[in-house]
């Protein structure tokens, strides 16, 4: 098997993507989780952090996909 | 998500269901991370609701109740009763002659009714074992993260009033 083929190279890079979103995904889910545990406890003041950051990992996701989406293509066609 | 895509010559049915294996491991690749994606924005929703709540929030009114009567309770004795409004459920204890605490009778953990038991002296949640003190509602033990809302008392005459509630969620 050549590791060095240009498809096996996308791959490596799709799978390198995928858990740095696997990992900013943990990190918003554990945001979520304690700004809403916050908020239930009364303290509305981490509302506006909390959706700023949320906002911050949702972007590198989306900017990791649109990543995952041109090495996709560019392999492929 | 057509518009995230680069503009190609490939139909989208083709790219997404290819006949080619080699293929086939980049398209399940690309699908798995636009639903991890998807999750994300999800994620993001959430976090917006609980900012949008947290604006539009208003200060609930606290009306003065009469709850009961100074002599109404034995020392040890419990009233249950519902504060502010007929849907939140609070219990009234006389822990001493001249001494009343009110406390919102719903578990901060899951919502179970607490009831006071006399002996151990606390409010207990029956559904996973929370036990909060008597004296300020604050967690003693069990799943509960937070301390119960506080239900304020104030002394007329021969009547105890519920003017107020204090703590978390109030």
């Amino acid at each position: 098997m050549n590791t060095n083929a240009p498809q096996n190279r996308g791959l490596t890079a799709i799978d390198g993507a995928m858990v740095l979103i696997v990992v900013l995904l943990i990190v918003q889910i554990w945001l979520l989780s304690a700004t809403l545990e916050s908020y239930l406890a009364g303290h509305r003041e981490a509302a506006v952090p909390g959706a700023i950051i949320s906002a911050i990992l949702f972007a590198a996701c989306l900017g990791l996909y649109r990543f995952v989406d041109r090495i996709d293509s560019e392999v492929r066609h | 998500m057509n518009w995230l895509r680069k503009p190609s010559s490939t139909p989208l049915w083709r790219d997404e269901f290819s006949v080619f294996t080699a293929d086939e491991r980049y398209v399940n690749r690309r699908q798995f991370t636009k639903f991890l994606t998807l999750t994300s924005f999800g994620m993001l929703a959430g976090n917006l609701w609980i900012l949008a709540r947290s604006l539009f929030h208003r200060a609930p009114s606290f009306p003065r109740t009469p709850v009961a009567a100074t002599d109404e309770l034995a020392v040890g004795g419990v009233k249950l009763f519902a504060y502010p409004t007929a849907d939140d459920p609070c219990i009234l204890v006389r822990t001493a002659s001249d001494s009343f605490v009110a406390y919102s009778q719903k578990c901060t953990h899951l919502s179970c009714a607490v009831y006071y038991a006399k002996e151990q002296n606390r409010l207990e949640c029956p559904c996973h074992q929370g036990f909060f003190a008597i004296a300020d509602g604050s967690v003693l033990q069990g799943p509960p993260q937070r301390a119960l809302p506080r239900v304020s008392l104030e002394r007329k005459g021969g009547q105890l009033l519920a003017v107020g509630m204090e703590g978390e969620g109030a």
